[in-house]
């Protein structure tokens, strides 16, 4: 994978610079798309699998006086949504940068 | 001071509040009355779109009816609290990429069609109008149970209320004005439920008390005590669920999907300065949401054990206050069918149907006499659902300064919820199909005078249906999720996540999701309510859950149609391209 921020000094600038520019995008949105696979795994394994799916199974074991599977269907889930999310906004900030795809004002 | 007193001055005082923000913060131009100028801070937006969000239903409905659905229950706790991840990470940042005003705004430029943008109005203005009249219904609630005015009066004073704030001051006046009904709303679900958990448990921490022990010297976790008191009247043990695996399944995806295709929750992301923030701006708002949703778990299973204890096999003579304060308000009734003068809590309607009580005449025990005919079972308590929340401070005789902030935060809850989808349907009128359709001619201030007019319109329209709810607002007002689910949000996820997806595509998809999932749920609701039986179902899944199949139909026909006919022309796919990277964002421009 290219350098995205890798200057070249020879050949026509401006239509490398749109290569690189097009080459930049596709690898920013494929850092993206994975950051998403993974965070939407872990969105659906702890809502749908341990909180429906799996709840049966779960609710064999408890956590305090609350069998599993039902906290995370009720409590849970929604802690791991907000993680999720925070992580999203800082790993995603980090790519933005990497990628100098970032809206921060210098 | 008297009860009473105390809750004319809360709900006044916080009535003044929200004015004087509104006064503070009016709307110059059209930019400021669709997205407050784009200018808002994340945690702000936040806060605002957790106000936006909770409505009636979350603050006032949601943990009765999980006190009664028991595990079931959670469809609502995950399903609207899961759909914030697919804004955050689907939606937001890049719709404010985008940077225009509205759903159908994105809709219409990434299809390039007119015909698109018109259809994404319809789905707009269907979803809307549902959801907005359960809100009114709920003011309704509030001001004739606590301010002992006539519901009529207290949706004419709700409405002028809103009026004052979304008409003049746009989504800058909405903004603002949610942040300070969000402190008003969540400290008033936060307090009863801290003194409640404390009394229970000795853990004034709600989530955490539910979790503990029963300090009535048992040794019981609260859920254990809850089940088996419940099993021993043949109840469903609470912990376990009575709907089927994939009927959770689909309600919860049907929920989350839905929340995220909400039209007034997205247009809340256009407000922020850039994409950025648009993803923080997610955060904070789950942020919000969860203090209100790790709570009202607890809340319901606390007011279940209280209720079933307080209730079950009570003398009504000596029945509590609050229970004939709310069977006075037709909320509440007993008929003692084996006539001991005791009420007997048990699975099952006491009688068909909401009770219809004969006027001015009472049983044996002095309880108002219902004309329902009776069910052939032991129940003999009908309780409205809705009531638990508002009826949770007097069922734990909690102070009287209790009840009236519970009774602001419920008018919070509605007003904030109502403002913010006025204003997408006043937009959708003056911009989508005045000034992006119909005239495109018209002027910055033509427009906003629009702008207001429709909102004014909508106001008188929303008022109407609070005060004359027609049977089938009550029936299809959960179902604005699965038609958001089924129409707007596929179309939108496509618009960012494929290059390739056409006008066409986008379009039938739309169309078909929509009809699948309307004809569906109108065919169980309205035309044979008498079918709506689990036997009936498609795959087994109720009408509530059956917005994830409409979603399915969707994408799928959008692709096939896509993939059959022209890709979309270079400059959609520069647009897509440029949606996609943070770098570069404007705030939304005059047109």
């Amino acid at each position: 994978m290219d350098e995205p921020d890798s200057k070249r000094a020879d050949g026509d600038e401006a239509r490398v610079d749109a290569n690189d520019q097009v080459e930049s995008h596709r690898a920013y949105w494929h850092a993206n798309l994975r950051l998403l696979g993974v965070l939407m795994t872990i969105w659906f394994a702890v809502s749908f699998g341990a909180g429906i799916l799996f709840r049966s199974f779960l609710d064999q074991f408890s956590i305090g006086g609350y069998p599993l599977g039902f906290w995370f269907a009720q409590q849970g889930a929604i802690y791991v949504f907000l993680i999720l999310i925070a992580v999203y906004v800082v790993v995603m900030h980090r790519i933005d940068r990497k990628f100098d795809l970032d809206d921060d004002e210098d | 001071m008297e009860t009473q007193t105390l809750i004319y001055l809360f709900v006044g005082a916080s009535f003044a509040l929200y004015i004087a923000i509104a006064i503070w913060s009016r709307a110059g131009s059209t930019s400021e009355f669709y997205v407050a100028g784009g200018g808002v801070n994340p945690v702000v937006n936040g806060m605002a779109t957790a106000a936006d969000w909770m409505s009636a239903a979350s603050f006032i409905s949601m943990a009765g009816l999980i006190a009664f659905l028991g595990y079931d229950g959670s469809v609502y706790l995950m399903g609207w609290t899961g759909g914030y991840v697919l804004l955050a990470l689907l939606l937001a940042p890049y719709l404010r990429k985008f940077g225009e005003f509205t759903v159908p705004d994105f809709i219409g430029t990434r299809y390039y069609s007119k015909a698109a943008r018109v259809v994404a109005v319809i789905c707009l203005i269907f979803i809307s109008f549902t959801y907005i009249a359960g809100q009114m219904r709920g003011v309704g609630i509030v001001f004739s149970r606590f301010l002992d005015v006539p519901i009529l009066w207290g949706v004419v004073i709700g409405m002028g209320i809103v009026f004052i704030y979304a008409v003049l001051g746009g989504m800058k006046g909405i903004t603002y004005t949610q942040v300070a009904q969000y402190c008003v709303l969540i400290f008033a679900y936060m307090v009863p439920a801290f003194f409640i958990s404390f009394m229970l448990t000795g853990n004034p921490i709600p989530a955490l008390g539910l979790g503990s022990e029963v300090n009535d010297g048992s040794g019981l976790y609260v859920l254990q005590k809850l089940d088996l008191v419940l099993t021993d009247l043949g109840f469903a043990a609470y912990t376990d669920g009575s709907k089927s695996m994939i009927d959770v399944f689909c309600i919860t995806m049907a929920l989350m999907v839905g929340t995220a295709g909400l039209p007034h929750v997205i247009v809340r992301f256009f407000t922020v300065p850039k994409a950025s923030d648009a993803r923080k701006s997610a955060f904070w708002a789950l942020v919000f949401i969860a203090l209100l949703y790790t709570t009202a778990g607890p809340v319901g299973a606390f007011a279940r054990l209280n209720f079933t204890q307080t209730v079950n096999e009570q003398e009504y003579s000596q029945a509590p206050e609050w229970f004939t304060n709310w069977e006075a308000n037709d909320l509440i009734a007993w008929r003692d069918k084996n006539f001991d003068g005791r009420m007997q809590y048990r699975p099952g309607e006491p009688f068909g149907g909401a009770p219809v009580f004969i006027e001015g005449e009472t049983g044996l025990s002095g309880e108002r006499l219902v004309e329902n005919p009776t069910t052939n079972n032991d129940n003999e308590v009908y309780v409205d659902r809705d009531i638990m929340v508002l009826a949770n401070p007097e069922i734990a005789i909690l102070p009287g300064w209790v009840i009236a902030l519970v009774a602001a935060g419920g008018l919070a809850a509605a007003l904030s919820t109502a403002a913010g989808l006025l204003l997408v349907i006043s937009s959708s009128v003056s911009h989508d199909l005045l000034k992006q359709t119909f005239r495109p001619k018209i002027t910055e201030k033509g427009e906003l005078r629009a702008a207001r007019i429709a909102a004014t319109a909508a106001i008188v329209v929303a008022g109407y249906l609070g005060v004359y709810p027609p049977g089938w607002v009550a029936q299809v007002v959960a179902f604005a999720f699965g038609l958001a689910a089924a129409s707007l949000f596929p179309a939108i996820t496509m618009g960012i996540f494929s290059m390739r997806m056409n006008r066409e595509g986008a379009i039938s998809g739309m169309v078909s999701g929509l009809g699948f999932t309307f004809l569906y749920i109108a065919y169980f609701k309205l035309w044979e309510p008498a079918a709506n039986v689990e036997a009936n179902w498609l795959l087994g899944i109720s009408p509530e859950g059956i917005g994830v199949v409409g979603m399915v139909i969707n994408f799928a026909v959008a692709i096939t149609v896509s993939a059959l006919t022209k890709a979309p022309p270079a400059h959609i796919r520069k647009l897509v391209d440029n949606i996609r990277v943070p770098r570069g964002a404007e705030t939304p421009h005059m047109h």
